[in-house]
């Protein structure tokens, strides 16, 4: 029994709606049988065959900076993971050297003082306004290619060597009990977390989280060095030894112009983030701070910050992921990121496609582990409305 | 709708477009090369006295003058060439793809890219050998002494895999420094980053010339390895790879027979000799063969002159590089240049 006269069906929009996702899915399957007919008939002209076999093969060609361990007779495989390695070495310290500049030059364009608001403005604008590419050379050749070579070199407080071959920092060396150490210490973070949860549940009132951190902290640390006399993390200074610099760590020229001038150049971006996340906090949150009597320093980290983060975060997160991604710029100054072994790889076997398809399946899976990373956090600072 | 009607005609065109763009692939490059009127030529334009750019905007060089050759036989024209700068990286993908149809740009022929990389190599036009340059005052003397130092070197080049290799076979430790601009790879070495830089012989005496003092330079007396430069095409072309080949025996072939851009003219017309008449194509069909008109061989000695006649111009004593030719003789004057017979 009808009640209603049914509609014709090329008049359904629900009809046009499933109609066109099929189209579009027809399409692109068409579209791409095609580029793949083209690509494979073109490299059976000449002769290539598809596949990844190649990365099997030796790779015979030598890497500057292995972080992981890697000679001439392993095969490409393992050259590509060097390449991997190194890239997310720059990635990850870049990422946290460019949020904290970043932070403090978004924050130093809004403050009071007339010279460091000027002075910010003129690094935001200069930097954020400038190829990178071009900032890259001028790190590596006028920058560090700029000191002197040993045995003379520009000392620092730290100490700190500046030579043209190494950049030298003092730094934590691991002993022979730091992974024990590591481990006893994961095992006292669990307790406190599971002291705090079973806290908060009770709802009584408990010690802030951070003092049960540093306390489990400072314990495990004083256990370590007054009870069994043994150093958690050595603390290395580099020296200078005759001709050479041992010791601390030390970053090559690449290594070193790549890291900061991705940095350098992200964190304008971030600072420009920062100000406008702080700016967007209503005006009447710093006023009914400030009627409060709360000092300028807690204002901005009590009531400003928390509020600015949720404008913050997810636009900090494509920076993060600009970062990863202009890593490669790498190649252009001779360090040996992912994307240099990869076109080393693949100017040797002459594998353009396999050699493209896998940078950019990693490159889309570092892009999204960040941008997963980052989705998480920004869930955690969101405004939970009710 | 119309929007729909609009991507739906450009997908379907885009389609036949790609599928045109294979069907025509099935043809000799040749075909495509003469019906267009020009040679797409690959070279490196930084080098000089292979192929540079000079003051003039016109590009020179040994490596220039073999697209030239090419383009004389093909068209009487030494100038329907159209030449395309490419890095080390780009070379192979350029004639993979026909982005380029021949390759002149101081490429070793190897059997990996020969065999696997989809290439096709035509006769070596120059052989050189891998060298190390460094600075007369930095202590080093052999490759045992580059121990523990850096090496500067350009990406894709097989220059890279020599050395690694060489230094596993000695067991010297070295940080290599590679950059895939090979103008970068020589301002780093001047900078000082690098002790030493690499690449063929022929090459460093050519960059040599370029820094601001080239006597505080020395190139090394070890030759690290055989570097035989030659042109390539892509694979599975065997009418066009003819061409290029027949176009650079002509070129060697012309000196051995004592055949110069000054006498080709009249000995094409004039010889008794048979072997000049069968090889200036006034006897017999040896161009038709190839593909190509059968007084080739006299348009590209009356253009471009021969072997020895381009080896003079861009590298000889009279040039600033001044390279002997050593194993870039003829054969029967104790070289490896050598043709093998028109006929």
């Amino acid at each position: 029994m009808k009640t209603q006269r049914s509609v014709p069906l090329w008049r359904d929009v629900r009809f046009w709606w499933v109609v066109g996702q099929v189209l579009v899915v027809l399409l692109t399957a068409i579209a791409i049988a095609i580029f793949w007919s083209n690509l494979s008939r073109n490299l059976q002209q000449l002769g290539i065959q598809f596949g990844f076999g190649f990365l099997n093969s030796q790779a015979a060609f030598d890497i500057g900076e292995t972080p992981i361990s890697y000679r001439p007779s392993d095969n490409y495989a393992r050259a590509l993971q060097v390449g991997l390695a190194n890239s997310l070495r720059v990635t990850v310290f870049g990422i946290v050297l460019a949020t904290v500049v970043g932070v403090t030059a978004g924050i130093a364009r809004l403050s009071d003082n007339w010279l460091v608001r000027q002075l910010a403005l003129v690094y935001v604008e200069t930097l954020r306004n400038t190829p990178l590419l071009l900032q890259l050379f001028f790190w590596y050749f006028a920058v560090f290619l700029g000191f002197p070579r040993l045995p003379a070199h520009i000392q620092l407080p730290g100490p700190i060597y500046l030579t043209q071959q190494t950049v030298a920092l003092p730094w934590f060396h691991v002993t022979r009990d730091t992974d024990v150490w590591l481990l006893l210490l994961s095992a006292n973070l669990l307790l406190v977390w599971a002291w705090h949860w079973w806290g908060s549940r009770a709802a009584a009132p408990t010690v802030p989280l951070l003092l049960k951190l540093l306390g489990t902290l400072a314990v495990t640390v004083a256990i370590a060095l007054i009870i069994f006399e043994t150093e958690i993390l050595g603390w290395d200074a580099p020296r200078i030894v005759a001709d050479s610099i041992e010791g601390g760590l030390q970053l090559s020229p690449e290594f070193a112009a790549l890291l900061v001038g991705l940095s350098l150049y992200t964190a304008t971006f971030i600072a420009e983030i920062v100000r406008g996340g702080v700016q967007s906090v209503s005006q009447g949150q710093w006023e009914a701070a400030r009627a409060l009597g709360l000092r300028p320093s807690y204002i901005l980290r009590l009531v400003i910050f928390p509020q600015a983060l949720r404008s913050i975060v997810p636009s900090l997160g494509n920076q993060y992921l600009n970062l990863a991604k202009n890593s490669s710029l790498a190649i252009a100054i001779g360090y040996s990121d992912l994307y240099a072994v990869a076109s080393t790889t693949y100017n040797q076997t002459g594998r353009a496609v396999e050699v493209m398809v896998l940078i950019s399946v990693t490159y889309l899976s570092i892009s999204l582990v960040i941008s997963g990373l980052i989705n998480w956090y920004n869930r955690t600072v969101q405004l939970v409305e009710r | 709708m119309r929007q729909w009607h609009s991507f739906i005609v450009t997908t379907v065109l885009m389609g036949l477009s790609l599928a045109g763009c294979s069907q025509q692939q099935r043809q000799s490059q040749l075909d495509t090369i003469i019906s267009r009127g020009n040679v797409v030529c690959g070279v490196s334009g930084e080098l000089p006295g292979f192929s540079f750019v000079g003051q003039d905007g016109k590009y020179s060089g040994l490596d220039v003058d073999v697209c030239r050759a090419i383009a004389a036989a093909l068209f009487d024209n030494p100038e329907a060439v159209e030449f395309r700068n490419l890095n080390a990286k780009e070379r192979f993908t350029a004639v993979q793809t026909g982005e380029v149809d021949v390759l002149s740009r101081n490429t070793t022929w190897t059997m990996s890219r020969d065999t696997s990389v989809g290439l096709e190599f035509a006769p070596t036009v120059f052989y050189d050998g891998q060298g190390v340059m460094v600075k007369q005052n930095g202590g080093i003397k052999s490759l045992t002494d580059l121990k523990g130092r850096s090496i500067c070197t350009q990406t894709g080049t097989t220059n890279e895999q020599n050395l690694a290799d060489e230094m596993r076979k000695r067991n010297i430790n070295y940080t290599p420094v590679v950059f895939e601009d090979v103008n970068i790879v020589f301002a780093t070495y001047q900078e000082g980053r690098c002790d030493a830089v690499t690449s063929d012989r022929s090459q460093l005496l050519s960059r040599r010339s370029a820094l601001p003092k080239p006597e505080e330079h020395v190139i090394l007396t070890d030759v690290v390895s055989k570097e035989p430069l030659a042109p390539a095409v892509a694979a599975g072309d065997a009418k066009w790879n003819d061409a290029v080949r027949w176009t650079i025996y002509t070129l060697i072939n012309a000196e051995e027979m004592g055949i110069n851009s000054k006498n080709v003219t009249q000995l094409a017309s004039s010889s008794k000799d048979p072997g000049v008449r069968r090889f200036l194509g006034a006897e017999g069909n040896l161009g038709e063969g190839a593909g190509l008109p059968n007084d080739f061989t006299v348009r590209i000695i009356k253009h471009v002159g021969n072997y020895g006649e381009i080896y003079d111009r861009n590298l000889g004593p009279k040039t600033k590089l001044n390279l002997p030719r050593g194993q870039n003789q003829l054969w029967n004057q104790g070289g490896l240049l050598y043709a093998p017979p028109f006929r």
